[in-house]
């Protein structure tokens, strides 16, 4: 369990959140640059005195203004990965990951060397300096080197940010292995949905240093608000699907979520499989009437829930639409959610005036299938078991 | 070849002069260190008036250093009475109020190189080590104090080239006794006041020379095969 609640004033800038999230699994702080994610994690560290506030994890408080508790950072026991790694440069790789484990008593010790080792596959690095490695590889060490500490929450600060996208491939699974493997609670700080999209449980969206929401993934993305401050980039609303087949003569992959089936460019994922995706916005029109004849190979009956204006643009809005599919969702749905899934269109103003369109209404929603991102496709098993 | 055999004298004078500088910069390393350490990382006020009392003897007249140190610390001195009183030991007149002598006059120079090493140390190693369960004690010696090492080579060497090239402090501080404070400058000086002194005069100039420039060039050297092992490099 880790319960939350931070104020700090930074003169021209203050950062306030509070969040509870269930302290298994990885909770994402997610924002823009500038949005307080790493004045927060840096306060959890203890790097950062908080103006006022408390940081409690499993019943452990580490910090309490109001009672005057304030543990220092080496006593904390918090796991940080930070963005650029900070391996120490006049130690062998070796030598950086048992830093932080010789000065845990072997007691509380609950991941151990070779483990950690295996699973981040760095044996060959072991004698190397830290001078010599590549960015990924830096990475992996520094995430080893926090492990070893068996930390009670491990801290990731933009673990991915300074690589680039081989790079990124080659970390992302193993950072979705450690809370599943060694059950080690993840609080991880990122700008970019898709890193988030298949390794996080919770999300805490912030916004110019106050937290907006914390919900699911799902929940959150779909709320007017994220797409208005997300921006185009990030804003996509997050599925919950469960893969239920491929059909390669027509190169589709069928998913299956509450409120309907997508059919999607055929993927990796294994049959049975939760994968979450991400539609764009800009990717989803809207109409009155079924169309038929057309390229679009996802139409959903939905109902119009909200209409607001979208972020840049004075000619654009965002219509909130429940997808529900006609049937019901009578199978097996993927999370424990409502039988209709939540999308946002972005239209001109031009169209909402031609449609018409107003909440309640009943309307078609359409989704390319080329533009679904599914994140990070790596094998899999990892996400299964999460 | 007849020129460059050494007289006793001559000889003495080298050995006293090493033999000083090294003590000088044994006995200031620590204190340098920390208060390098100070002044690169603490804030509090009056920091200015310490920074500045540390390097005063790089900006006064040796001569200055020498006569504050006689009236501190001589026998009669306001500290230096009390220590004699107290433990026995007393710096006037004898090796030791060289060393020190040599060892004030070279702090600004030991402290400077410290200093400018441990700001170039990215603090985020020293958070990240804070993370992983390092006190700060333990941190300064396991990430802060190894990163600086070719900082501290640097001032080591610094300080004890100066401390071989004292002069108006030592000669005014502890006089200028055969044996015992006559190191290499002061013999030179002396050789140079008598009627047939330039012969050693010339050899003490050529073995000043040499051996400075033997320091700088090992630290040099010391300092980048250093840096090289700590960047991992090697």
């Amino acid at each position: 369990m880790l319960d939350i609640h931070l104020k700090k004033d930074y003169g021209n800038f203050t950062v306030e959140t509070d969040f509870t999230s269930e302290g298994h699994g990885v909770t994402a702080l997610f924002g823009h640059s500038g949005s307080g994610k790493t004045s927060i994690i840096n306060m959890i560290a203890g790097l950062v005195q908080p103006d006022q506030g408390r940081i409690v994890i499993d019943d452990r408080c580490v910090f309490d203004r109001a009672r005057g508790i304030n543990l220092k950072p080496e006593k904390r026991r918090f796991g940080y990965v930070f963005q650029d790694g900070r391996l120490f440069p006049h130690l062998s790789i070796r030598s950086n990951l048992i830093y932080g484990m010789r000065r845990v008593k072997p007691g509380d010790r609950y991941i151990q060397f070779d483990q950690v080792v295996d699973l981040l596959g760095i044996e060959p690095l072991l004698e190397r300096h830290p001078a010599t490695l590549s960015g990924g590889e830096k990475q992996r060490v520094a995430i080893g080197r926090s492990l070893l500490t068996s930390p009670e929450l491990l801290l990731m600060d933009e673990p991915l940010a300074s690589l680039d996208a081989a790079r990124k491939k080659e970390v992302l699974p193993f950072i979705g292995r450690l809370s599943s493997e060694l059950s080690v609670p993840i609080l991880y700080v990122s700008h970019s949905m898709d890193e988030i999209l298949n390794l996080a449980d919770t999300l805490v969206f912030l916004s110019q240093g106050k937290t907006m929401a914390v919900d699911s993934l799902e929940t959150v993305t779909s709320r007017p608000d994220f797409q208005q401050i997300a921006g185009p980039m990030e804003s996509g609303v997050v599925l919950s699907t469960l893969v239920q087949g491929h059909d390669s003569e027509r190169g589709l992959t069928r998913m299956e979520f509450p409120g309907g089936v997508l059919k999607v460019p055929i993927m990796g994922a294994a049959v049975g499989q939760k994968v979450r995706i991400r539609i764009h916005p800009r990717d989803v029109a809207v109409a009155l009437k079924r169309p038929c004849q057309t390229s679009f190979q996802n139409i959903f009956p939905a109902t119009v829930t909200d209409v607001m204006k979208a972020r840049n643009g004075n000619d654009l809005v965002n219509v909130n639409l429940n997808m529900s599919s006609p049937t019901g969702s009578e199978t097996g749905s993927p999370a424990e959610s409502p039988a209709y899934s939540s999308i946002v269109s972005t239209i001109t103003r031009n169209a909402l005036r031609k449609l018409d369109l107003r909440p309640g209404m009943k309307v078609f929603a359409m989704v390319k299938a080329v533009s679904i991102c599914s994140g990070n496709t790596w094998d899999g098993n990892s996400w299964e078991k999460s | 070849m007849e020129f460059f055999k050494l007289t006793p004298l001559e000889f003495e004078a080298l050995r006293l002069s090493l033999w000083i500088s090294g003590w000088a910069v044994l006995a200031s390393l620590g204190p340098g260190i920390l208060v390098a350490w100070v002044l690169a990382r603490k804030q509090f006020p009056g920091k200015a008036l310490v920074d500045g009392l540390v390097h005063l003897p790089l900006v006064v007249p040796p001569v200055v250093t020498g006569y504050i140190l006689l009236l501190l610390m001589g026998k009669r001195g306001l500290i230096g009475g009390w220590l004699f009183e107290m433990t026995g030991i007393t710096f006037a007149f004898n090796w030791k109020g060289a060393a020190l002598a040599s060892a004030v006059m070279a702090f600004p120079l030991l402290v400077r190189a410290v200093r400018l090493s441990i700001e170039a140390v990215d603090q985020g190693l020293e958070q990240a080590a804070k993370t992983l369960g390092a006190g700060p004690v333990d941190l300064f010696f396991t990430v802060t104090l190894p990163l600086i090492f070719p900082g501290i080579l640097t001032g080591i060497i610094l300080a004890f080239a100066r401390s071989l090239s004292e002069f108006g402090a030592t000669i005014t501080f502890v006089s200028n006794i055969p044996g015992e404070t006559r190191t290499l400058p002061l013999a030179l000086f002396s050789l140079t006041q008598m009627p047939d002194g330039e012969a050693g005069a010339m050899r003490l100039c050529i073995i000043s020379i040499i051996v400075a420039l033997i320091a700088l060039t090992t630290s040099e050297i010391l300092a980048k095969r250093m840096e090289r092992r700590i960047k991992g490099e090697v």
